[in-house]
């Protein structure tokens, strides 16, 4: 019997998941998920269930990330970490081209479009909504990133339902998550209280459907599904972190001369850590590098921040060139302007900005305190 | 209606340029020159399109085609020289390759305003973006009403397009007014700021389209002095500038507000951005 | 031929004035013709007229030794001329050099200072007439003085 039929669920033990990364394996994927390196959780290829973080946890908050023991086994026990999928699939460095000058001519090679299957073992929903967000602006408009569309084609989804939030979550504000609804090949949430640690497992897709098939399964009773329900139930209620989002285009873009600007940039660094670890920043600089002999030259895109002078510069000058105006650019864009431009906010609520920032920026607390200050928009109560 | 391109298909790789060789090498004064390229290789283009040049192991940079979309023998680009890129631009001969990607943008729009007076305002090398317009007005000129040209520069030694400057103000039926703002005795022109010539021009505010290239702080000014004399901003556009890495709305760096220069511009309706260009470092 | 008062009445400076006030500073006026060359006023000179231009160019300029003269602001049809008449010591600024045939009307300044102070009224109507292209022209001396041109790009 198949692990799942016509949408019913299936529970897989701790050997059956390890099974299923076999699976995946034996399939010609390359897998990553989450592993313990430098005292985080950060994605990086695993071969094994026991490459996880198995019995770890987070603490996080404002500029803060600790990792710590838990009371259980549990593989998928924390919320995320540093990095996220995106540097697997829009790369932090990439080469484009490369030319070569012989005698008059110049040939221009563009760099081959990559051929890894990619497997990503513990998706997170805020995770999943934020590489369709990378969808949207690099792959849905007139002009296709070959790369990242090459990669993400082929890209297998194992999802985590998160089975507790983290102390800088606030996916639930978002409408991100913390269920896991679509997007996914194989879906799990991970069971620790029965007395038996298991899994509930979907497919969501017929790669998941395929791969689940052979894995040894039984079904999930109603007492299952509905324990798993309340994993994320009891997640949603406990997120860290809160922001109310359906008004933020208004008032953001009403609020562009607000004093809270002035007062976040004498705390703003305009380090870019907030970029770097947002699953959705996708913005790139390009850098030519040539031979000695002018005979050989290369464009590489990397990563690049809003934070940075260089990102605004026209000759003369940068056009942002106060703290305030990036760290407005940015807040702005990500949950004002990116709504215009691909239909959506581009925060999914996984406070990777506010545990990451080093002096504790916090999203959600700059938008109460320009709310807070708006006659216009009274907080509900 | 704004003007999309739509002539050829995006190419299968719009990161990667294509290497095309000088064909004619022009100075225009000390610091702005202009090139054209061999033209079986371009693709056709609408009047304020612009494309991103590579000098070879430098660097990359977009810059506004300035040459006739309806005589494509030549793609022609004027770029004033002020970074590495332009510099090294600005050294190429005849027969040198340039690698080139695009056309991108939105361009000036010269189907919408048909039928209309048309004003153009240029600063500077403003005027090289909208040189194709004037190419466009010439060619069509029935399908305008009274057409007006006001460019302003820094002085006499600066003015781009020299000889064309002058046949086009001896052309019948068109208004052509050149400002320098500081001259020595030998120029008879006008010399101040661009904006006030507004007045000398002849047209019906209320049918009229005016269009504007150069600094930013002109743009504004010039703008305020259109609807001062009674043009709707929704007549009104203005070709913006701002950092660009892809020009394809992947890099983010051209942002302004929720626009990307490079794909919603360079030339935008005067009423959407004159919010915008009331904050300062948006 | 045209008197003094129907050479100002066609001028937009005088336009919407009430026929009082005209003849009363036409009273002021003469009408004055210069050749290519002429000069207004010079700098440092005394500032004693004002001028309506009805055709032609004039040139503002200024020396700067060893690289000649430099044009800051050209005056033409329809427009003003001269602002140091109106405040002491009542100077001239820079040159004034007619750079075409020009016709203008000519104001003695202390003439018309001294109707303008006998009558507030008077005055007033003046002022409202000086001050808008006065003050675009500082406006567009700052932009000059900014030299943005050199801000743009293609």
């Amino acid at each position: 019997m198949a692990a799942q039929v016509d949408g019913a669920m299936a529970i897989v033990t701790v050997e059956g998941l390890e099974a299923l990364l076999q699976a995946i394996q034996a399939r010609g994927y390359r897998a990553v998920g989450p592993t313990l390196e430098n005292q985080a959780i950060v994605y990086d290829d695993i071969e094994s269930i026991n490459d996880l973080p198995r019995g770890w946890t987070d603490e996080q908050d404002g500029g803060r990330y600790r990792l710590m023991r838990r009371s259980d086994d549990a593989l998928f026990g924390y919320s995320v970490g540093p990095q996220s999928w995106k540097k697997f699939l829009h790369a932090p460095k990439l080469r484009l081209w490369t030319a070569e000058r012989h005698g008059e001519n110049t040939t221009v090679t563009p760099e081959a479009s990559p051929n890894d299957r990619l497997a990503f073992i513990g998706v997170r929903a805020c995770e999943i909504r934020a590489i369709e967000i990378q969808d949207r602006v690099l792959i849905s408009d007139l002009y296709v990133d070959p790369h990242y569309q090459a990669l993400r084609a082929r890209a297998l989804i194992v999802a985590v339902n998160c089975g507790q939030a983290g102390g800088v979550c606030f996916c639930a504000s978002m409408q991100a998550g913390p269920r896991v609804k679509q997007g996914f090949d194989i879906a799990l949430t991970e069971l620790l209280d029965g007395g038996e640690h298991v899994f509930l497992v979907e497919a969501g897709s017929e790669e998941g459907h395929a791969l689940l098939a052979p894995i040894p399964h039984r079904a999930a009773s109603d007492d299952e599904i509905e324990a798993a329900a309340a994993v994320i139930e009891r997640t949603a209620s406990s997120m860290g972190r809160e922001m109310r989002s359906d008004d933020l285009n208004e008032l953001l873009m009403s609020n562009l001369e607000h004093p809270r600007w002035d007062e976040v940039a004498t705390r703003c660094l305009t380090c870019a850590n907030c970029t770097l670890v947002c699953p959705t920043c996708f913005c790139t600089s390009v850098e030519d590098v040539s031979d000695l002999a002018g005979e050989r030259a290369e464009r590489w895109r990397r990563w690049d921040s809003c934070f940075t002078m260089d990102f605004s510069y026209i000759h003369g000058g940068s056009v942002r060139a106060s703290a305030k105006s990036r760290y407005r650019q940015w807040m702005t864009h990500k949950l004002a302007t990116w709504i215009d431009q691909f239909g959506s906010s581009g925060c999914v609520g996984c406070g990777r900005c506010i545990a990451w920032c080093p002096v504790g920026i916090d999203i959600t607390e700059e938008v109460r305190a320009i709310r807070g200050c708006d006659a216009a928009a009274e907080e509900p109560q | 209606m704004p003007q999309t391109l739509k002539a050829c298909a995006p190419p299968s790789y719009p990161m990667a340029p294509r290497m095309i060789p000088v064909t004619r090498f022009i100075r225009e004064s000390q610091d702005v020159f202009t090139f054209d390229l061999a033209a079986e290789h371009a693709t056709p283009f609408t009047p304020g399109q612009f494309n991103m040049l590579y000098a070879f192991g430098v660097g990359e940079i977009p810059i506004s085609i300035s040459g006739d979309s309806e005589a494509p023998e030549r793609l022609t680009h004027t770029i004033r020289a002020v970074g590495p890129v332009s510099a090294a631009l600005g050294k190429l001969q005849a027969g040198d390759q340039v690698g080139l990607r695009g056309p991108f943008g939105v361009g000036w729009p010269v189907e919408e305003a048909k039928g209309f007076d048309v004003l153009l305002i240029a600063g500077g090398i403003g005027l090289a973006p909208l040189r194709p317009v004037i190419y466009w007005l010439l060619r069509h000129r029935a399908a305008y009403g009274r057409v007006g040209v006001l460019y302003g520069a820094r002085t006499p030694d600066d003015l781009i397009f020299r000889s064309e400057v002058e046949e086009w103000r001896r052309t019948p039926d068109f208004q052509l007014r050149v400002a320098v703002e500081r001259a020595g005795p030998e120029w008879t022109g006008d010399v101040g700021y661009v904006t006030p010539l507004l007045s000398k021009l002849r047209f019906d505010a209320t049918e009229a389209v005016a269009m504007i290239c150069g600094p930013e702080v002109m743009i504004r000014a010039t703008a305020l002095a259109l609807e001062d004399a009674g043009l709707a901003d929704s007549r009104i556009f203005v070709s913006m500038e701002r950092n660009m890495k892809c020009a394809i709305g992947h890099c983010g760096h051209c942002q302004f507000g929720p626009l990307f220069i490079c794909k919603d511009g360079p030339v935008h309706r005067y009423g959407r951005v004159r919010s915008l260009l009331s904050y300062r470092e948006l | 031929m045209k008197d003094i008062a129907d050479l100002l009445r066609h001028h937009p400076f005088a336009e919407g004035l009430d026929e009082d006030t005209l003849s009363l500073i036409a009273g002021c006026a003469k009408n004055v013709v210069l050749q290519p060359g002429d000069y207004l006023h010079r700098e440092g000179a005394a500032a004693d007229s004002f001028y309506l231009v009805r055709h032609g160019a004039v040139a503002l300029e200024t020396f700067v030794p060893g690289r000649g003269s430099f044009t800051f602001l050209t005056v033409k049809s329809g427009e003003i001329l001269g602002a140091d008449w109106l405040i002491p010591p009542y100077r001239s600024s820079f040159d004034a050099r007619a750079i075409e045939l020009t016709r203008a009307i000519a104001f003695d300044g202390k003439c018309l200072r001294g109707k303008c102070e006998a009558d507030p009224r008077v005055g007033y109507e003046m002022m409202k007439r000086f001050i808008p292209p006065l003050v675009k022209r500082l406006q567009s001396a700052r932009m000059q003085a900014l030299g943005m041109y050199d801000a743009a790009n293609a």
